[in-house]
């Protein structure tokens, strides 16, 4: 039972999670979890990259719009379902990520480089989903309603939360499993030390790509799911920098390179978001504002993030510099 | 095993290697010393793919290796310390050497025990859980030897492993060493510790500024006039010579 | 297609607007020369200083022009004072922990100036917003020519600092040795909390020379940060000549862009400019070290 022990913690937050569409009534509550869900599965793919390989995007939009897109694109242009539309998304999402790596690894763009050329990625996305014909323009595109599970449209908000939830515990399970095995360990290690990584026998390039691609698959889904769940996107919403902010975000509050820490951050960050708007009496803009100084206390004083106050044996918080131990001779 | 054919090294105007021929026979333990900026690290690097010569050719088992990347290297039997070391910091001791168990072995209960083996033999195995990051000095060079075992490579470059340790833990990893080679493994090492490369090494090779000066036994190279010449500064092997003859 | 007289006056145009920009990403590649750390919330604490603009304008009347002393001196406090107590405290030191901190900032003040002062665009009008200067058969709008070239006297203002003050001296002493420099007796933290307050009194500068001509809205940050990284890297992260350059090449850029390209897809240029700058020349344009 050794090998079953590591997917105990999200077994038992699957369950939880998945209490949730059976017991909630309040449309409030369903809609709050449904896009809090949908953030957290978003920012599990940020995770993966960021929190595991330790390279920071700033720019996960640019996967998160793709896969909305590329769904809404193939249902309303080309014709097919939903289903296979999901699919289409997921997979047009692993291969923007295919793209942005390839370019970025390549060019050997680390830390704040690559950040900021995520960010440009996701920004060029944006304008050109802005002026292009394909993805409705300015204007966006409106999902014809069409009720029915073939068409990943749910008469009542708890089955659509039901299925959010599934897919959340679905990629959980992934992410536990590659934690422990060759890939998750390669990916680690590179963000710990890319020469010794290398030195281990680690393709650090392609470590690095498959992460991505990974990354970029399960960012996309979530875009899926937002599109739909709102049956509407534009480009300042697919492509816009609050998705890039809310999955770093919430991978960072929640813990970094922790298979939970994306759930827990997310609901942490959204519940104290609609906290602090209750409080401010609507006053807009003050969530997010919370959310920026909530970044910055996480960074300055929980380097392991919520999950790692329960657990502080599970992060393995990247350490630079470790003590010197001599000079280079 | 390993053949390194008129290697020269340049950074800008700096040149770091000069022109250096060695050969590692299979099998045995081969030292390479040379003062401090003599450019052994920088031969280490080129060897093990981190870096591409300037000119010259590096060969390995007959096979030309020069320029090929080094994890591929890592595959093909190479492995490497870092006189740095460069520990996962952020991961456990057990964690650090699966990485390298991770390479030949895919599955993670047999990388783990690899691990778990290596960790025994280099003197870490009570110490599997604890962050690498609390290792003492001591206990981080060991974790670069067992990462580095771990990759079950045919050729092992030692990067100073024995510096900065006291000489109690310099004589409890010696025969660590000589138990490697023992279990088949060929090793080039670079060190500054002298007892260790007398009582260790079957060859050595000296390198000074760039260039190999010397080659032979412990013994012969101890001894040998240019050698001293290169540590201690010129004149030198003649003031020590003038020295033994008024103390006789 | 468009005459050569359209073409040029975009040309000079973008040149003017350029060196406003240039001053903005010269307190992005100070701070990136000194303290090696990439300040992500610059364009946000831009938009705060253009708001200040407004909000001084309105309460005292002031001229954007008048307020550059008054604001240049607040905004330096804010700046030292964010990296003595903020942002040097938070980030332990460790460069990915800087551009999280910062841009925790950047969304803080963002938000805050839409909760304060509403998402409408706002833009202040003076005498010589509309006005322009005719040479030959061009037309150069007053406000533009007077912001370029309050721009690159702030340049060479801050030129002659760095190179003859002590204090200049000290920040250039800290940004080549950081080591060597607090061996000297040096306090490298005041140094980076100098440094860091002369970037953020430069985009006030900026902020009163814009304002004339150019608009303002909460979220017009991120739009300026992305160019002024662009200017940065292109000019080659840490060089003032570069920042300059550069700075002057992507008005034009922006300029020919949105003339070719139309408004919305005009953006496009200067983005692909910083992907391409990234991925193939880190080291920018003019060589300086990355
Ligand atoms: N990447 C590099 N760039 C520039 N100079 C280097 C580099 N690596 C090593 N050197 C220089 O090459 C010389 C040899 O260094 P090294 O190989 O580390 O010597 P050793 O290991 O024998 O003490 C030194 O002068 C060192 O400064
Ligand atoms: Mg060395």
């Amino acid at each position: 039972m050794r090998t079953l022990r590591p997917y105990l913690p999200v077994l038992v937050l699957g369950v939880l999670l998945a209490l949730a569409p059976l017991f909630v009534t309040s449309n409030v509550v369903l809609n709050f979890l449904v896009f809090t869900l949908t953030v957290a599965l978003a920012a599990q793919g940020w995770n993966l990259l960021g929190g595991f390989g330790g390279q920071f995007s700033f720019g996960h939009a640019a996967f998160f719009g793709t896969g909305a897109y590329a769904s809404a694109i193939w249902q309303m242009q080309l014709g097919f379902d939903a289903w296979t539309g999901f699919v289409a998304g997921t997979l047009a999402g692993a291969l923007a990520g295919l793209v942005i790596g390839f370019l970025s690894f390549r060019a050997g763009l680390r830390g704040s480089y690559f950040a900021l050329v995520t960010l440009a990625f996701a920004e060029v996305f944006r304008v050109l989903a802005n002026s292009s014909e394909v993805t409705g323009g300015a204007a966006g595109l409106l999902l014809p309603l069409k009720i029915g599970a073939e068409n990943l449209q749910f008469a009542d908000r708890a089955t659509f939360l039901g299925f959010v939830v599934a897919l959340v515990i679905v990629v959980l399970l992934l992410v536990q499993w590659i934690r422990g095995s060759r890939f998750g360990a390669q990916l680690v290690a590179l963000r710990e030390n890319e020469e010794a990584a290398r030195a281990l026998g680690v393709d650090v390039l392609v470590v690095k790509l498959k992460a991505i691609c990974l990354s970029g698959a399960i960012t996309a889904a979530a875009g899926v799911l937002y599109l739909q769940y709102f049956l509407f996107i534009d480009s300042g919403i697919a492509y816009g920098t609050w998705i890039s902010v809310e999955v770093l975000l919430a991978a960072i509050v929640g813990g970094l390179g922790t298979v939970l820490g994306p759930v827990v951050g997310a609901l942490a960050l959204h519940g104290v978001g609609e906290l602090a708007k209750s409080l401010a009496g609507g006053l807009p803009g003050i969530d997010l504002a919370v959310y920026g100084a909530v970044l910055v206390v996480a960074v300055a004083f929980l380097p392991g993030g919520l999950v790692g106050i329960v657990r502080r044996r599970d992060r393995p918080r990247p350490v630079r510099d470790a003590a010197p131990v001599e000079g280079e001779a | 095993m390993l053949t390194v054919d008129n290697v020269t090294m340049r950074f800008g105007g700096l040149t770091a290697v000069n022109d250096a021929s060695m050969q590692v026979k299979a099998g045995s333990i081969t030292g390479l010393i040379g003062p401090n900026g003599a450019g052994k690290t920088t031969l280490f690097t080129i060897v093990s793919g981190f870096l591409k010569p300037t000119a010259g050719k590096v060969a390995f088992e007959g096979e030309t290796i020069t320029g090929v990347a080094a994890h591929r290297l890592a595959e093909r039997g190479i492995g490497r310390t870092f006189q740095i070391v460069k520990p996962f910091a952020g991961l456990s001791v057990l964690e650090n050497i699966v990485v390298g168990a991770f390479l030949r072995h895919p599955r993670r209960p047999d990388a783990e025990r690899l691990a778990a083996a290596v960790a025994e033999k280099v003197g870490l195995g009570d110490r599997l859980d604890a962050p690498a990051s609390s290792l003492t000095v001591a206990g981080r060079k060991r974790l670069e030897l067992a990462r580095a075992l771990a990759t079950e490579p045919r050729l092992l470059l030692l990067d100073e492993v024995l510096a900065g340790l006291n000489p109690s833990e310099v004589r409890d990893i010696l025969p660590v060493i000589r138990s490697l080679r023992d279990d088949g493994i060929t090793i080039l090492m670079i060190e500054h510790v002298m007892q260790a490369v007398v009582s260790l090494c079957d060859e050595v090779f000296v390198l000074a500024q760039g260039a190999i000066i010397a080659r032979g036994t412990p013994a012969e190279v101890v001894a040998d006039q240019k050698v001293i010449e290169a540590y201690l500064g010129h004149g030198a092997a003649a003031r020590l010579k003038g020295g033994e003859a008024a103390d006789a | 297609m468009y005459s050569a007289d359209i073409i040029i006056e975009a040309l000079l145009n973008g040149l003017l607007t350029g060196a406003i920009y240039a001053l903005v990403a010269l307190g992005l590649t100070l701070v990136y020369g000194v303290l090696h750390i990439i300040n992500f919330a610059h364009g946000a604490l831009l938009a705060a200083a253009m708001f200040a603009v407004l909000f001084v304008n309105q309460i005292l009347g002031l001229d954007p022009y008048v307020q550059i002393p008054l604001l240049a001196v607040i905004f330096f406090g804010l700046g030292y004072g964010l990296q003595r107590l903020v942002i040097g405290p938070a980030s332990h030191g460790r460069d990915e922990n800087i551009l999280l901190v910062t841009l925790g900032l950047s969304i803080i003040i963002e938000n805050l100036l839409l909760a304060g002062f509403g998402s409408d665009t706002r833009s202040l009008n003076t005498d010589y917003s509309f006005a322009v200067f005719e040479v030959g058969p061009y037309l150069l709008g007053q406000a533009r020519v007077f912001g370029a070239a309050g721009a690159l006297a702030t340049a060479a203002l801050l030129w002659l600092f760095l190179s003859r003050s002590d204090t200049g001296k000290a920040i250039r002493a800290v940004a080549r040795e950081k080591i060597g420099a607090s061996l000297q007796g040096i306090s490298v933290g005041h140094v980076y909390a100098v440094t860091f307050g002369l970037g953020c009194a430069c985009l006030a500068v900026a902020a009163c020379l814009l304002l004339p001509t150019f608009y303002v809205n909460p979220r017009i940050g991120s739009a300026y940060v992305l160019v002024a990284f662009t200017i940065v890297v292109l000019g080659g992260m840490g060089s003032i000549v570069g920042a300059m350059l550069g700075g002057l090449i992507i008005g034009v850029v922006e300029s020919m862009s949105g003339l070719f390209l139309g408004e919305s897809l005009g953006q496009i240029g200067i983005f692909l400019i910083f992907i391409l700058a990234l991925l193939f020349k880190p080291t920018g344009l003019f060589g300086a070290k990355a």
